[in-house]
C-alpha cells in the first residue's frame, strides 16, 4: 500500500510538466481508456447512460438520461465529469469503486487542466498514419538525435561507449543468437580503422545464424510446434514452413513480401512452391482431434485463432475481444470482427484434426503440399512408370483371359468332385506367451488369456494336423467377461491390434519347418484404417486414396473393441498356397501383437484349418455357389449366356489366371508408390475454396448462435483496401503492407527496438490499441516506422540502423543516479543488460564448448530430455516414449528441438518461453532457482562444460591460469582481471586436489552426455577443469547480454 | 515447521533485504508488482508479505493454502454423491425430451438411436450427523461425512475434456490464460522460499489406464510472468527436474562452486552497478537450498507406520494418488500455497461400474486419510480442500445398457464437487439436480462461482486480482463469477 507515492515519484520524468500543454493522446486517453471506456466507450451494448468519452461530440453534449453535460470545454467547474471524479458520494463517484481503479489526485488534476485548456480530442495516435519528423538534433545516426533530446530534457547524459569486447559480444548475440568466437573478437579488437564496427554488423547480418535467430522469435508469434495440440497432441510436421522462415530472413525478403507470402502466398499469380509453403503461418494453429468434438465448434475456433494471431502479429491489436461484443477500448465492432473472420474462413479445410488411423496417430491435416526432394522426384517418376507398366501388362492379360478359363474349368471340375470339408478345428496341445500370459482352454475349444499382459505379446500355438493339404487358417476372436470392458482384447479399452500371423508345418525328421506365406486375408469386421489386408502381403488397401499424413502408419487388424456395441465375436481367415502335410506333422501358429498401441493383445481365441483350394476358401468354409456348381458341371455348349457370364465373373474373382497376377503386380506397384509417398515431406498450407464460405456474426461469440451474415470488409477506423487490391486474403495482406496502414510498420519497428533495447518504445509491444502505453519517444517511433517503409521494408537495414546507433553502443554501467532517475531505463542513458532467452542460453553453451552442429533446417531433433516428460501425463497420441537422438542431432541449435505443445521442452518453459499453443508476442523475463538448476546440472550444460574443459587442456595453454583465462575469454569475449583469475585458479587447484584423491568421482563427472571424453587426458585434471568451466558458463556476465 | 514460525525473521540477510528493496523499485517502475523473483523467492517464513501484491490479501483469509484434488476425466456424479433411487423404475427408458431439452451432446453419442436411462447400480446410504449421501464406492470418505461440503450443482460450458479442464483451471476454454494456482502465486506469493508456491502432483488411475492426458497448460502461468507457473513434481526419480548435482559432484563441492560464483558475480556487480546481479546471486543460493529442502520433503522414512497405513497400501509407491496425498500433506506443512493433485482415469464412456471401482480404490482411502491427517495436525483449520472433475456424466448409457454394465458420456449441465477445510461450511449438501440428474433445480454454481469462492476463502476478491495483458485487465473469473455465500462458514 505504500507503493503508490513511490510510483508516481519515479514516473515523474515521464509525467506532465506544469508548463506543457496537456495532450489528449499522451495524458488523457490512457486515463479514460483504462477507467471510463468500459462503460462509456465504443461498446454500444454496455454503454451506461448513453455517455461516451471516446468521442468529443458525445462527451460535450447533454447526457440522454440526466441532461448534464459531461465535459464543457474550457469550464471544468461546469463539467459533470469533474463533479463525478471528485464526489464524496459513493453512488456518484466515478470510476465506480467496484472497478478498483480510483484516479489519483494528479490524474484528476490532469483531466481538469485538459478541460480548462479546451478539451481537445485527438484520434488514438497509433491509428493515425505516422508522420515523419526530422531528428531534433543532428547526429550521424538519426536515432541518437531523438534519444539525446529527451535525455537533455531530463538533465541526463548518455553513457560512454562500451568496451569493444562488450560491443562485439552484445551485437553478435543480438543478431545471431550466438557468442562471437575468440578469433572474431581478436580481429575486431585489432581493426582500428574507421567503420570497423559497421563492417562487423554487416558480417553478422550475412551469417546464416541470423535467419535462425530471427526465426526463433517469429515461431512464438506463429505458434509453431511439432504437435497438433489439444488432448491427444499427436505429431505434425511443419518444419518445411519453419525452414522457409529461416530462408526468408537470411535472404532478407522485404517485410511486405514476407507478409503477403505468409498470409496469402497461395493466391499470388503462378504461386511458387515456396510461396505456398509460406502460408503455413496460419496453419500452425492447434487442431482439435478429441473424440466427441463438434466439428462446427472447432472450425470456428480455428478461424478465430487465425484472425487473432494475424491481428496480434501485424497490428498489435486484440481483435479477439470482439468475438463476443464491440471492443471496450478500440473502435472495432463485433460485426467488423466477423468481417475479418470472413477473409480467413475459406480455406479448403475442416478446421479440426484429420484423424487418419484414429485420433491418436498424428500427421498433417489437409490441405497439404507435397515437398519431394529432387532425388525423391526422380524416384517418384520411376515408381509412377512402374505403375503404368503394370497397367499395360494388365490389359494384355485381360485379353488372354478366356484361354485361361478353359484350363481352370477343367481343374475346378475335378476339385469339386472331391470331398469338401469346411474349417476343421485345430487340436491344440499348447499355447505359449512370450510375455508371461497364461492360457486356459475353454469348453468350446477356445483359449482364454489371463495373468500378465505385456505391452506387445506374441502367442505361439502348437497343434496336431491331419496329413494332406494345408491352405488356410481361421481365427475366431471371442469376447469374454474376464476381459477389460468384457470385450475381445486385453487393452483397458477392450480392443486389440493383431499385427502379424505366422504358420509353419513341422515335419518329423526335418530340421527346417515348411513356412506358410499367407497371401489373402479376410475378416467379418474391420476397424476403419485397421483393415486385416494390411497384415498380409500385397493388400495394403487402406492407404490408397487416403490423404497424406506424412507419417508411416502402424499396421494391424483391429475391431473397434473399445465400443460397447462392437464387443462381439469376430473371425478372420488367412489363405496360403497349398502346402503338403506329411504323416505325423504338427502345425505352429504365431499371433503377433506389435502395434504402437501397447497392451492391445487378443483375449480369447480359437483356431481352425482348411485343406480347400485357396480360391474357394471363405470365412464360412469352402463355399461354391449352387448356380456356379451347376454351370461348371454342365457341358460348355449347353450353358445359357447368363450362366456364361456368371461363370466368367466367378473365374475372374476366384480363379488363378494371368490377369489376377497382373492385377496383384499393379496393386504392388501402386503400394510401392503410396509407401514412398509417405516418405515425402509435406507441409500444411492454404488452398482457397472456389466459392467463399458464408460468414455470420456469432451472437455472444458462440458458433451455434449465428446472426446476420457478414461480408468481407475492413474495420472502418483503418484505411481502405489499396486501389486495385482484391477483396480477399491477398488484398488483406497487401493492405497491411501498403504503407498507408498506421500500425504495421510501427508494430515491427517497436518489436525490433524491444529486442535491441530491452523495452519497446511503446512498452506494450503486444498492444498498440487505445490501452497502449504512450511511447517513450513518439517522434522516434514514427520516424523509424516511416523509415522502414521508405527503405522498402528492408528488415536488415532497419536492424543495422538500430545497432549502429551510439545509443545501442553505449556502456551498460548503472550509476545510482541513473537507477534513481530512470530505473526502467526508458530514456536509454545506458544500454540495457538482458538475460539471454532460452534458445540463446543453450546455443551459447554449445557454441563456447565447440559442441554445436551448425546445420540449417530439416525435421526437428530430440536432444537430451529427462525420462518420461512426455509420458508422465499422457498415454495418448504418437508422441510418447521420447527417444533422444544420437550424434550431431544432440547439438543442433535450440530452435530445432522437437516441440510438443502440451509438454513443451522443460528447459524452454523454465526460461520463460510460451507453450506455443497460441500466438505470443512477448516473453516474460524471470529469474528462478529452477533456472539455476538447469544451468548447473542439465546434461547439455555439464557435457558442454566438459567439452570446454577438454579444449582448455588441449588448446588453452600450459598452466591452469592460462587455460582458465582461455576459457573465460571464450565465454565473455574479454580477458579476466586479476581478481577473477585468482578466484578461478585457486578454486580449480582445490578441486584438482580433491579429484586426484577421488578419481572415481572424477570419472563419473566427465562421463556425462553422449560424447566420449578424450581418453588421453588426465581424469582428475579434466574433472577439475569441467567444474571450473561449469562455473564460467554460469557467470552472470555469461548468461546475460551485457 | 509450520506457518506460525517467525524465527526465520532473524535470518533475513542483508542480501534479502536488498532484494526486497529492488522488488519495490521494480514494482514502482513497472506498476504491476513484479517481484524480483516472484513465486520462488523473496518470501521467507517471516516476511511473506514481501512477495504479496500490494493490497493482498484483500481481507483476512480463511485459508492460507489449498490442496486441490482434481479428478481428471470427470467422475460420475450419480454413481458417487447424487443418488437418484427413483430412476431404478425408469431403467432402459429413453431419456425424455422434456429433460434433455435439445441440449447439445458430444458426437460420441449424438448419433445414438436411443438414450436409455442407466440407474446407478451402486447403493447409497446417509452418513454422519449431516446425513450426507455417499455411495458404497467411497466408504472412507463417507466416514468423514461431516467434514465435507457436497456441492451437487456445479455446471460448466464445455463438453469436451480439453476445453473443460482448461476452463476449470483458467476460466477460459482456450489456451493462454493463467491457471488458478498461478494466479494465487502471483497475488499471494510464497510463504516458503525454498519450495515453489504452486506444486502439481499427477497420477494415473487404475480405472481407465489410458485416459485422460494432462497438459502443461493446466498449471501454466499463461500471460503472467513464467515464474508463477506450477512446478510439476515428477512421478519417478528426482521430484524436481535437474535438482541433483551431476554424478561425481557432491554437495560440498557444489557449495564451493557457488561461493566462487558469488564472489565473481559480486565483483562484476561492483564494476557494473547493476542490482540485478544481486538477484542472480540469490537465485543460485535458493537453488542450493532447494537441493536440500526437496529431498527432505520427499523423504517419508520418518513417517509413523500408522500414518502410512492410513493412506493405504500404495502410499509407498511414488507417483500413486496415495503417495501424492501424503506428499500434499508434507507440502502443506511447509506452507506451500497451492498443491494440486491430478488423478487421471475417470472418463468412463463404457464399462463404468468396473472402472469407477478402480478409481475409487485409488482415491477413496488416501483422500479420507489426508483429511484426517490434516485435521489431527490442526492444518485443516487453515487449509482448503477441493475435490472434483471438469464436468459430469450423462444419466443415459453410452452404448448398450445391460444388467451390470453401462457407460456414460460427458455432461456439462451438472456435476458434483466436494469442499472441506478452512472456511468451508462443512456438513451440508448444497444445490440439487432434477430426477434424472440432468439439470440443476436449486442453487446452481458456475465454474466461475466456484473459483470466485475459492479465491474468497484465500482472502482474495476475485474482481481485484487482475493482470494487464494486451491492454486488458484479465482475471481468473473473466467478467463473471459470484461468491457462493452458502458454501462459506
Amino acid at each position: 500500500m505504500m507503493i503508490r507515492p513511490i510510483l508516481s515519484l519515479l514516473l515523474l520524468p515521464l509525467a506532465v510538466r506544469a508548463a506543457e500543454k496537456i495532450s489528449f493522446n499522451r495524458d488523457i486517453r490512457p486515463i479514460f481508456s483504462d477507467t471510463c471506456f468500459q462503460c462509456h466507450g465504443p461498446d454500444e451494448a454496455k454503454r451506461k447512460s448513453g455517455v461516451r468519452f471516446d468521442m468529443r461530440e458525445s462527451a460535450t453534449s447533454k447526457a440522454e438520461k440526466t441532461g448534464d453535460i459531461p465535459i464543457v470545454p474550457g469550464h471544468p467547474e461546469s463539467s459533470e465529469v469533474m463533479n463525478r471524479l471528485t464526489s464524496h458520494d459513493a453512488e456518484e463517484l466515478m470510476p465506480p469503486a467496484k472497478l478498483h481503479k480510483p484516479l489519483t489526485p494528479q490524474q484528476i488534476e490532469t483531466v481538469r487542466r485538459w478541460i480548462a485548456e479546451g478539451a481537445e480530442y485527438q484520434g488514438h495516435w497509433a491509428f493515425i498514419k505516422p508522420e515523419r519528423v526530422a531528428p531534433p538534433i543532428a547526429t550521424p545516426n538519426p536515432i541518437d538525435g531523438f534519444i539525446l533530446k529527451k535525455l537533455a530534457e531530463q538533465g541526463l547524459k548518455p553513457s560512454p561507449e562500451a568496451s569493444k569486447e562488450t560491443q562485439i559480444r552484445r551485437v553478435t548475440l543480438d543478431i545471431t543468437g550466438m557468442p562471437p568466437t575468440p578469433e572474431q573478437v581478436a580481429a575486431f579488437l585489432k581493426d582500428t580503422t574507421p567503420g570497423a564496427y559497421e563492417r562487423l554488423v554487416d558480417r553478422l547480418l550475412t551469417s546464416p545464424r541470423y535467419g535462425e535467430q530471427m526465426a526463433s522469435r517469429w515461431l512464438d508469434l506463429a505458434r509453431y510446434a511439432d504437435s497438433n495440440g489439444f488432448q491427444t497432441d499427436s505429431s505434425r510436421r511443419m518444419w518445411p514452413w519453419r525452414d522457409w522462415v529461416i530462408r526468408a530472413f537470411n535472404e532478407n525478403l522485404p517485410f511486405d513480401e514476407f507478409t503477403i507470402e505468409q498470409l496469402a502466398g497461395d493466391l499470388l499469380p503462378n504461386a511458387t512452391r515456396d510461396q505456398i509453403v509460406a502460408t503455413g503461418f496460419n496453419r500452425n494453429a492447434r487442431l482439435n482431434g478429441e473424440g466427441g468434438r463438434i466439428v462446427e465448434e472447432w472450425f470456428a475456433e480455428t478461424v478465430i485463432d487465425r484472425v487473432e494471431t494475424t491481428g496480434q502479429t501485424w497490428m498489435a491489436l486484440t481483435v479477439n475481444c470482439c468475438r463476443c461484443h464491440d471492443h471496450k477500448f478500440d473502435p472495432i465492432t463485433q460485426k467488423e470482427f466477423y468481417q475479418l473472420y470472413s477473409y480467413f474462413n475459406s480455406n479448403d479445410e475442416s478446421g479440426v484434426l484429420e484423424t487418419i488411423g484414429g485420433n491418436r496417430a498424428g500427421g498433417n491435416t489437409a490441405p497439404v503440399i507435397d515437398l519431394p526432394t529432387p532425388e525423391q522426384e526422380k524416384q517418384l517418376a520411376e515408381l509412377q512408370a512402374a505403375v503404368q507398366k503394370t497397367e499395360v501388362e494388365g490389359k494384355a492379360a485381360e485379353q488372354a483371359l478366356s484361354a485361361s478359363q478353359a484350363k481352370w474349368e477343367k481343374d475346378f471340375r475335378a476339385q469339386l468332385n472331391a470331398t469338401m470339408v469346411a474349417w476343421k478345428r485345430l487340436d491344440v496341445s499348447e499355447v505359449k506367451s512370450t510375455g508371461g500370459a497364461t492360457f486356459t482352454k475353454q469348453p468350446d475349444e477356445s483359449w482364454l488369456a489371463s495373468g500378465p499382459n505385456p505391452a506387445n505379446d506374441s502367442y505361439e500355438i502348437d497343434a496336431k494336423i491331419a496329413p494332406g493339404s494345408f491352405t488356410g487358417l481361421l481365427l475366431e476372436v471371442i469376447p469374454d467377461k474376464s476381459l477389460p470392458t468384457q470385450s475381445l482384447g486385453r487393452a483397458a479399452n477392450g480392443n486389440f491390434v493383431l499385427s502379424a500371423v505366422e504358420a509353419e508345418i513341422n515335419v518329423p525328421g526335418k530340421s527346417e519347418p515348411i513356412v506358410a506365406t499367407f497371401k489373402r486375408a479376410e475378416a467379418d469386421y474391420e476397424q476403419k484404417n485397421w483393415e486385416i489386408g494390411q497384415i498380409v502381403g500385397g493388400q495394403l488397401t487402406a492407404t490408397a486414396g487416403a490423404p497424406k499424413t506424412g507419417l508411416k502408419r502402424q499396421l494391424g487388424w483391429a475391431v473397434d473393441g473399445n465400443f460397447a456395441e462392437k464387443r462381439i465375436a469376430r473371425k478372420a481367415l488367412f489363405v496360403c498356397d497349398p502346402l503338403e502335410v506329411p504323416e505325423g506333422a504338427t502345425l505352429t501358429v504365431r499371433l503377433i501383437h506389435g502395434s504402437q498401441y501397447t497392451d492391445h493383445n487378443i483375449g480369447r481365441f480359437r483356431l481352425s484349418a482348411t485343406a480347400q483350394p485357396p480360391a474357394t476358401v471363405k470365412l464360412e468354409g469352402a463355399n461354391v455357389p449352387e448356380n456356379i456348381r451347376a454351370t461348371i458341371l454342365a457341358p460348355a455348349g449347353k450353358r445359357t449366356p447368363a450362366q456364361k457370364m456368371e461363370l466368367a465373373k466367378y473365374f475372374r474373382e476366384n480363379g488363378e489366371h494371368p490377369a489376377k497376377t497382373a492385377a496383384a503386380a499393379m496393386a504392388a506397384a501402386k503400394k510401392a508408390l503410396a509407401d514412398f509417398g509417405m516418405q515425402v515431406a509435406t507441409s500444411m498450407v492454404f488452398k482457397e475454396v472456389a466459392e467463399p464460405r458464408a460468414a455470420f456474426l456469432f451472437k455472444r461469440g458462440e458458433y451455434d448462435k449465428p446472426g446476420d451474415p457478414v461480408a468481407r470488409a475492413l474495420p472502418a477506423f483503418l484505411p481502405p483496401l489499396p486501389k486495385g487490391a482484391p477483396n480477399n486474403r491477398l488484398g488483406f495482406a497487401q493492405w497491411l503492407v501498403s504503407g498507408e496502414h498506421p500500425l504495421t510498420a510501427r508494430v515491427w519497428v517497436n518489436r525490433a527496438w524491444e529486442k535491441f533495447f530491452g523495452t519497446g518504445l511503446v512498452k506494450t509491444t503486444e498492444n498498440l490499441g487505445s490501452q497502449a502505453e504512450w511511447p517513450s519517444h513518439p517522434e522516434l517511433l514514427d520516424w523509424l516506422a516511416t523509415e522502414f517503409v521508405r527503405l522498402h521494408w528492408d528488415m536488415k537495414a532497419m536492424q543495422r540502423l538500430m545497432v549502429t546507433s551510439a545509443t545501442y553502443r553505449q556502456s551498460a554501467r548503472v550509476t545510482p543516479e541513473l537507477l534513481e532517475k530512470d530505473p526502467e531505463n526508458r530514456l536509454l542513458a545506458r544500454a540495457p543488460r538482458i538475460r539471454l532467452p532460452a534458445e540463446a542460453m543453450r546455443d551459447q553453451a554449445l557454441a563456447i564448448s565447440g559442441l554445436l552442429t551448425e546445420k540449417i533446417g530439416g525435421p526437428s531433433v530430440r536432444p537430451y530430455m529427462p525420462p518420461a516428460v512426455w509420458d508422465e501425463t499422457s498415454v495418448y497420441g504418437d508422441m510418447r516414449g521420447y527417444k533422444q537422438d544420437t550424434g550431431e542431432s544432440l547439438y543442433r541449435r535450440t530452435l530445432y528441438t522437437i516441440w510438443k505443445r502440451t509438454a513443451a521442452p522443460p528447459t524452454m518453459l523454465l526460461f520463460d518461453s510460451p507453450s506455443r499453443e497460441i500466438c505470443t508476442v512477448k516473453r516474460s523475463r524471470t529469474n528462478t532457482p529452477l533456472q539455476a538448476l538447469v544451468l548447473l546440472n542439465e546434461t547439455t550444460y555439464v557435457e558442454a562444460a566438459r567439452h570446454l574443459a577438454e579444449r582448455m587442456l588441449t588448446e588453452g595453454g600450459a598452466t591452469p591460469a592460462e587455460r582458465i583465462a582461455w576459457a573465460f575469454e571464450r565465454a565473455t569475449a574479454r580477458k579476466p582481471d586479476a581478481f577473477e583469475l585468482q578466484q578461478l585458479t585457486s578454486h580449480f587447484e582445490e578441486r584438482l586436489a580433491l579429484f586426484k584423491q577421488d578419481t572415481e568421482a572424477a570419472a563419473k563427472l566427465i562421463a556425462q552426455g553422449d560424447s566420449k571424453p578424450d581418453a588421453t587426458l588426465d581424469v582428475a585434471q579434466l574433472a577439475a577443469c569441467t567444474v571450473t568451466a561449469n562455473v564460467i558458463l554460469n557467470l552472470d556476465e555469461v548468461i546475460t547480454r551485457n | 515447521m509450520n506457518c506460525n514460525d517467525h524465527h526465520f525473521f532473524s535470518l533475513q540477510t542483508a542480501e534479502q533485504r536488498d532484494i526486497t528493496r529492488r522488488t519495490f523499485l521494480q514494482r514502482a517502475a513497472s506498476g504491476i508488482g513484479l517481484a524480483a523473483l516472484g513465486g520462488l523467492i523473496g518470501g521467507n517464513r517471516a516476511g511473506a508479505a514481501a512477495t504479496m501484491l500490494p493490497g493482498f490479501p484483500n481481507f483476512a483469509p480463511k485459508a492460507k493454502r489449498i490442496i486441490y484434488l482434481f479428478q481428471s476425466g470427470a467422475p460420475s456424479q450419480m454413481d458417487l454423491f447424487d443418488p437418484k433411487p427413483e430412476l431404478a423404475k425408469r431403467r432402459g427408458e429413453d431419456l425424455p425430451e422434456s429433460i434433455r431439452q435439445g441440449q447439445r451432446l458430444t458426437t460420441m453419442t449424438s448419433g445414438q438411436k436411443s438414450f436409455p436411462v442407466a440407474p446407478s447400480i451402486f447403493n447409497f446410504a446417509q452418513h454422519g450427523n449431516s446425513g450426507a449421501w455417499f455411495s458404497d464406492l467411497t466408504p472412507h470418505m463417507a466416514q468423514g461425512a461431516d467434514d465435507w461440503c457436497i456441492v451437487r450443482s456445479l455446471h460448466t460450458e464445455a463438453i469436451n475434456h480439453d476445453p473443460a479442464i482448461t476452463f476449470m483451471q483458467t476460466g477460459s476454454q482456450l489456451a493462454g490464460r493463467p491457471s488458478i494456482g498461478a494466479w494465487m502465486s502471483y497475488g499471494l506469493g510464497s510463504e516458503n522460499s525454498e519450495l515453489p508456491s504452486y506444486v502439481v502432483l499427477t497420477s494415473f488411475g487404475s480405472g481407465r489406464k489410458d485416459d485422460q492426458p494432462l497438459y502443461d497448460r493446466l498449471w501454466s502461468a499463461g500471460f503472467l510472468p513464467a515464474k508463477y507457473q506450477g512446478v510439476k513434481f515428477r512421478n519417478k526419480g528426482e521430484p524436481v527436474l535437474y535438482l541433483s548435482n551431476p554424478p561425481g559432484m557432491d554437495r560440498a563441492m557444489r557449495r564451493g562452486t557457488l561461493d566462487e560464483l558469488s564472489a565473481l558475480n559480486e565483483h562484476r556487480r561492483d564494476a557494473l552497478g547493476d542490482p540485478e546481479i544481486q538477484t542472480r546471486i540469490a537465485q543460485y543460493e535458493l537453488a542450493f537450498r532447494m537441493q536440500a529442502s526437496v529431498p527432505e520433503l520427499a523423504d517419508i522414512s520418518n513417517e509413523p507406520e500408522s500414518v502410512l497405513e492410513s493412506y493405504g497400501p500404495e502410499v509407498k509407491t511414488p507417483g500413486t494418488y496415495a503417495a501424492n496425498c501424503l506428499l500434499a500433506r508434507r507440502l502443506c506443512e511447509r506452507d506451500v500455497r497451492f498443491v494440486q493433485l491430478f488423478h487421471m482415469g475417470w472418463d468412463h464412456h463404457a464399462g463404468l461400474p468396473n472402472a469407477i471401482k478402480g478409481q475409487c480404490r485409488d482415491t477413496d482411502q488416501p483422500t479420507a486419510a489426508l483429511l484426517h491427517d490434516l485435521k489431527q495436525r490442526g492444518l485443516l483449520d487453515d487449509t482448503l480442500i477441493v475435490w472434483g472433475g471438469e464436468f459430469g456424466r450423462t444419466v443415459y448409457s453410452q452404448g448398450t445398457l445391460t444388467a451390470t454394465n453401462y457407460g456414460r458420456d460427458h455432461h456439462p449441465r451438472c456435476f458434483t464437487v466436494l469442499m472441506a477445510g478452512a472456511g468451508v461450511k462443512a456438513g451440508q449438501t448444497y444445490g440439487a439436480t432434477d430426477d434424472y440428474c440432468y439439470n440443476i433445480t436449486e442453487n446452481p454454481v458456475h465454474v466461475h462461482d466456484l473459483n470466485a469462492t475459492i479465491m474468497h476463502l484465500m482472502g482474495i476478491d476475485h474482481t481485484r486480482l487482475t493482470y494487464r495483458s494486451q491492454g486488458r485487465d484479465f482475471r481468473l473469473t473473466d467478467i463473471h463469477g459470484e461468491l457462493v455465500k452458502g458454501l462459506v462458514s
